[in-house]
């Protein structure tokens, strides 16, 4: 297992540094949460290791899976953790993939009353969340990132709620993902405050297709930005 | 104590007992959410934990304290048939393991976990549970959302996540179960500090 990147801030103190100077207590940290799973996952995206853990989401995607992060530490140093601006421009990316899928499902027709109040009103989040992080980014001094030009492939009603759930859970686990590497509280209480409805979304959506609310059991499992962005390219033309 | 004025009466209805800082906080989360709203718990419980300086220790007390309440609901929860009963299940099992889990990381930070508060729940079947489940379950994402980023460790922020997407996704499954809109709004927390304060104010001492 690698250590917390080198490059952290000395504002974090505390049960970090214990944990981080102190292999025997990372891994005493890792058993307590119990069965490593989750918290194993966690661990390992926290140091930025790519390709470790299990699928994203619990969506139909399947994602490459290693052995692990607690069993193939990385050869080559963690790289630095992304800074807060390109985290929330990633996830603005991702916003802004998800309200163009559901504007492109709402065009289509396919949905009447309740499924459709259901899919415009996830929507209309969606929008309001790629305003608010386009926002937080311009107040973090960056610049937001441009939108893409999307494509999805709209079968029949079926698969197209099973396509949105599949978008959820992995927007869920994505927002997961990058919570330990946020710097700012600010920033985190808004990932935050995105993270659980995306979540709430991904359950509503599991429930529509049969799929249990919580596929990945108690705790949801995060997923990298390696992990992620391959299953959101198909979608992207440029 | 239930009154009709309240916002969210079935709340003001669950008792919670006992003297640790974790009850002490859960009783003015769930006072503060049965009188202006879920959309306060958050914020209390950031307050309340900012101002007693909380390590993390003592965040996952509190999450602790929170999730024997629910696991004890759950648990309780009599005369429930169908989908209900099946989410109980499955829900209770899940916050169990939310018990075990900050058990056990409590312990492993050097801390001592909370006792199990007793509590008591408004009977009243099944419309009755799955309206204060609902209740309860938003109340667990305001209050983690609202904890989180006093977090000082990044493992414990991430188990923390790890719960709380899981605490949303009960919290949707019973709304649609009540034909409530799965998530009524675009983010899960909001209030500006000055709501915030006016809020807390007859709870949380200074």
């Amino acid at each position: 297992m690698s250590r917390v990147p080198e490059e952290e801030p000395p504002r974090e103190r505390g049960a970090v540094e214990e944990l981080a100077s102190d292999p025997a207590s990372r891994k005493r940290f890792l058993r307590m949460l119990g069965g490593g799973g989750a918290a194993a996952v966690s661990f390992g995206l926290l140091l930025g290791a790519c390709g470790g853990g299990d699928s994203a989401g619990g969506g139909g995607a399947k994602v490459e899976t290693s052995t692990g992060p607690s069993a193939a530490p990385p050869s080559a140093p963690p790289p630095k953790p992304a800074a807060d601006v390109d985290i929330v421009n990633y996830a603005l990316t991702l916003e802004y993939v998800e309200a163009d899928f559901y504007a492109a499902v709402i065009r289509g027709g396919l949905f009447s009353g309740r499924r459709l109040e259901l899919l415009k009103v996830i929507g209309d989040h969606e929008l309001q969340h790629v305003e608010a992080l386009a926002n937080t980014v311009a107040q973090l001094g960056g610049t937001p990132v441009r939108k893409p030009r999307t494509r999805f492939a709209l079968g029949n009603p079926s698969s197209v709620v099973a396509l949105a759930a599949t978008v959820e859970n992995l927007g869920a686990s994505a927002y997961l993902g990058q919570a330990g590497n946020i710097q700012s509280k600010e920033v985190l209480a808004a990932a935050l405050s995105i993270h659980t409805v995306e979540a709430r979304h991904a359950a509503a959506l599991n429930s529509l297709t049969g799929r249990p609310p919580t596929p990945d059991g108690a705790f949801a499992k995060p997923a990298t930005m390696a992990q992620v962005l391959p299953q959101v390219k198909p979608f992207i033309v440029s | 104590m239930v009154n009709s004025k309240l916002v969210a009466p079935e709340l003001a209805a669950v008792e919670i007992h006992g003297m640790t800082r974790g009850a002490f906080i859960m009783r003015a989360a769930l006072a503060a959410g049965s009188v202006y709203g879920l959309q306060t718990v958050g914020p209390l419980v950031n307050e309340a934990l900012a101002q007693g300086k909380a390590g993390d220790i003592e965040i996952l007390n509190f999450a602790l304290t929170l999730e024997f309440l629910e696991t004890d609901f759950y648990r309780t929860a009599q005369g429930l048939s169908g989908e209900a009963a099946a989410l109980a299940r499955t829900f209770g099992d899940e916050e169990a393991e939310h018990v075990g889990a900050l058990t056990r990381a409590i312990r492993g930070l050097g801390g001592t976990p909370a006792k199990k508060p007793t509590a008591s729940f408004p009977k009243g079947g099944q419309a009755a549970f799955l309206k204060l489940a609902q209740t309860l379950e938003d109340t667990g994402v305001s209050a983690y959302n609202g904890a989180a980023p006093m977090i000082q460790s990044k493992e414990v922020l991430a188990a923390a996540g790890t719960i709380v997407q899981v605490e949303a996704r009960h919290a949707a499954s019973i709304r649609l179960l009540n034909g409530e809109d799965p998530a009524p709004v675009a983010f899960d927390q909001t209030m500006n500090e000055e709501q915030v304060l006016r809020a807390v104010e007859p709870f949380v001492g200074t």
